[in-house]
């Protein structure tokens, strides 16, 4: 055989729903601060700060559900069919979040306040059902033969309902890093200032995760608290309360692309702290990645054009973040 | 699943990605215009070629925004509502979908942000390369989707094993018999949308006597793109229906109300007439003899399978479909129409002036978009009661839901789409009652390339005001 293609496939969709989470993640978490900043001339700073990339960001998600009804369509067609209602709210919340970037500019003033409206829905709402399905995989789906059989409203529960307001709190601290590494003046000092409350939130959240989940999933205690396990998965919450450290010894000190930074890191951390927990089962508790392989001939076909082209993206991508680069100014040449 | 959430998943469906077709079709259309536009103005120098990039740039930003948005839904659509599908074909779709996401969507969207908001900050070369490239994306997404589409009306290079489409060949899976002929169709049809588009906004002003340079080049180039283009989709239609009446015979029986052959005497064509699945016949049928025989076989006396030579669970829904079709070949005929008068008009030198020809020019400005929606519904009803035409039935496609939640999410979408796209309609109709403007670089303070600074200026591209230096109204 050689090589193992659902395992470079469940790598390349890990990645590229990591990518998602990082780069559409700062995009929500600036709707989700909207609230926060009154002003139109600080919000039209904000979407400045992401208008020409949003789109590039989206994509990723868009790969995301592509390579998993490439590679694993028993999983796609379950793991969408169980969640199809968060799922379309999710939908639903990322079509006002997308429009609103051109809409609102072509709102008159006395209608502007309405895309405002929807671009901070869109994003909370995008954000939070996100969330809530994440919290509803990792407690697993009902499965009979190929299908879901489970109830349409099987995912909401108490720990579904906490990570969505877990994700709120994620997206909002990179949202708030990115503004304080690409705006300046009172915008920046404003954020400076809701970086500390959120990190303490975000490190809440990834605490009562870490205790809640292996105390009602045994498998998880048994992934993390069994030895040598123990071991290798200590780094993951040491380095967490590093990034944490680090992260709001930075703050007071006028920072600007590194608290951004220390966000990735925490949030690539608690992405593995969840992959450990799950890994290998794509549907949990009991299909693995190998049980639900779509055929090889179509997996390996897909595979070639990923490798080829996923660089050839990245190099792209970098490009244009390259030519929108440094901060953008509050208020200028523009009236 | 019941009945009615098999219907109300279709419903669903069916709206969703009538809707989202609209705005690929355009974005399709307007990308090459703009790629067109650029290369003019930087090849002459022209002004009026900058301007109406720009003044086309806006439009399409919203466009595309909107295109997205629904796309997105598109593609987590197949796994909510249409499991059974997505397990037993996404063999197939799956990686034509993956490769649509890697080739085009990454493309366009890698390039989009230098496109809108990149003039002041590369070099003109580099500007024009991202809109070529945007162009480049909005083409091979279309290929990939309909290389997709395509296979599910007439697949091909697949073998089924254990109840699962196993692709064998993968080259026959993307070439399938109706492929080139959709693709074809599809481009046309996105050119043909955004030239009656441009048609009727140049008419819409030039009947307000704003008549600028600007505004004629629209019409004119328009005018010679649907002079090529017209006439070059009625024959790549009838290629296009020559292929589906050799694939699937029972679509095109059901498009030409054909219900049975009557040896020695031809086949009809209906012009118009009511087909009834129930009785089996087409009430108040008015018929030309022996025309389908002369279009469908290029003979005198050919047949072609007829309605009744297959199960009714197999034919497809023919009130429908023989109205659809009919929709989109009198609009292709006017779309020529058109195009011809306005080539007479042109050549008499009245192209800007004869006041009848601007109005059916202003008319016919959504007629594209109608076309191409009639054509859709004629080849997906038409395709049903199969999903994968001959391999898996659309009743054995849907996830199964209950009648609750498909009818929750499906009035759920109606309600968003309609503000949200309605709201989008209205900011470019807008857009294009404003008309082309003299494009003035934004203050290029903080803005050339090298600078360290973002210009801070609403980063919309649909932003009016700022690039509006000064009206160029009341030229001509």
């Amino acid at each position: 055989m050689g090589i193992d293609l659902a395992l470079l496939w469940a790598i390349i969709i890990l990645f590229g729903i990591l990518m998602y989470v990082i780069m559409d993640g700062f995009d929500l978490g600036i709707g989700i601060l909207f609230p926060f900043v009154p002003g139109k001339e600080d919000r039209d700073t904000m979407m400045n700060t992401v208008a020409p990339v949003w789109d590039g960001n989206e994509t990723w998600l868009v790969l995301g559900g592509a390579g998993l009804l490439a590679a694993f369509p028993l999983a796609y067609s379950v793991i969408l069919s169980a969640f199809m209602l968060p799922l379309i709210f999710m939908l639903l919340g990322l079509i006002f979040r997308g429009v609103a970037f051109e809409f609102r500019f072509k709102a008159s003033d006395a209608r502007r306040h309405w895309w405002d409206k929807a671009f901070i829905c869109g994003s909370v709402t995008a954000t939070f059902f996100q969330g809530v399905t994440l919290g509803a995989y990792m407690h697993g789906i009902e499965v009979a033969g190929r299908a879901y059989a489970g109830g349409p409203l099987d995912w909401i529960s108490p720990f579904s309902v906490f990570t969505g307001l877990g994700l709120l709190a994620a997206y909002a601290l990179l949202g708030c890093t990115w503004l304080i590494f690409k705006t300046e003046g009172e915008l920046h000092d404003r954020m400076l200032k809701l970086a500390r409350p959120l990190v303490w939130t975000l490190l809440g959240v990834i605490a009562v995760i870490s205790i809640w989940t292996p105390l009602t999933h045994a498998s998880i205690a048994e992934r993390w608290f069994s030895l040598p396990n123990f071991f290798w998965f200590a780094p993951v919450p040491v380095l967490v309360l590093l990034a944490a450290y680090y992260l709001l010894r930075l703050l007071p000190r006028q920072p600007h692309a590194g608290p951004f930074v220390l966000t990735l890191c925490l949030i690539f951390l608690g992405y593995s702290g969840l992959g450990i927990s799950i890994w290998p089962y794509i549907i949990p508790p009991a299909i693995s990645i190998w049980d639900a392989s779509g055929p090889v001939q179509s997996q390996g076909f897909a595979l070639v054009g990923a490798l080829l082209i996923i660089p050839m993206i990245l190099i792209y991508t970098a490009w244009s973040y390259y030519v929108f680069r440094g901060k953008v100014a509050v208020g200028e040449g523009y009236h | 699943m019941d009945f009615d959430a098999l219907m109300l998943a279709r419903i669903q469906f069916g709206f969703t990605i009538s809707f989202h077709i609209i705005f690929p079709a355009i974005t399709i259309g307007l990308a090459s215009y703009l790629a067109v536009l650029e290369g003019c103005w930087l090849k002459t120098g022209d002004r009026v070629y900058r301007d109406l990039y720009h003044f086309w740039l806006k439009i399409f930003a919203v466009n595309f925004g909107m295109g997205v948005v629904s796309g997105l839904v598109m593609a987590y659509q197949f796994g909510t509502n249409w499991s059974y599908f997505s397990d037993f074909a996404g063999s197939v779709t799956g990686p034509l979908l993956a490769y649509e996401v890697l080739t085009a969507f990454f493309l366009e969207a890698g390039f989009l942000g230098v496109m809108l908001f990149g003039w002041s900050r590369v070099g003109p070369g580099l500007h024009f390369f991202s809109t070529v490239m945007v162009a480049l994306g909005t083409l091979l997404s279309a290929t990939w989707i309909l290389a997709s589409n395509s296979w599910m009306q007439t697949p091909a290079g697949y073998e089924i094993i254990d109840g699962q489409v196993v692709p064998t060949d993968w080259l026959a899976v993307i070439f399938n018999p109706s492929f080139p002929y959709r693709l074809v169709h599809m481009g046309l049809a996105a050119f043909l949308v955004t030239a009656l588009m441009v048609a009727a906004s140049a008419g819409w002003h030039l009947l307000r006597r704003n008549d600028t340079p600007a505004v004629r080049t629209m019409l004119s180039m328009a005018m010679w793109m649907l002079l090529f283009v017209a006439p070059l989709q009625a024959v790549v239609g009838d290629f296009h229906g020559l292929n589906t009446l050799k694939h699937q015979p029972a679509k095109i029986a059901a498009i030409e109300a054909h219900w049975e052959n009557h040896p020695g005497r031809g086949t009809p064509l209906t012009l118009v007439g009511w087909p009834d699945m129930e009785a089996e016949t087409t009430h108040f049928a008015l018929e030309v003899p022996r025309l389908g025989s002369l279009i469908l076989t290029h003979s005198w006396d050919g047949e072609i399978p007829a309605l009744k030579d297959f199960p009714k669970a197999d034919r497809p829904n023919a009130t429908v479909v023989f109205w659809s079709f009919r929709v989109m070949v009198g609009l292709g005929l006017l779309m020529i129409a058109l195009a011809l008068w306005a080539a007479w008009e042109r050549r008499r030198g009245r192209l800007y002036s004869s006041r009848p020809l601007l109005r059916f020019a202003l008319y016919m400005g959504p007629a594209g978009l109608v076309a191409m929606l009639a054509g859709w519904f004629t080849t997906e009803i038409g395709r049903q009661p199969w999903v994968v035409y001959g391999v898996m039935r659309t009743a054995d496609a849907v996830s199964p839901h209950g009648a609750f939640e498909v009818g929750l999410t499906l009035v759920l979408f109606i309600v968003v789409y309609f503000i949200v796209f309605g709201a989008g309609t209205v900011y470019i109709l807008r857009l294009i009652r404003k008309g082309p403007a003299a494009f003035a670089p934004a203050a290029p303070v903080e803005g050339g390339p090298g600078e360290t600074h973002t210009p801070s200026r609403p980063m919309s591209a649909a932003t009016e005001g700022e690039t509006r230096a000064a009206p160029v109204m009341d030229q001509g």
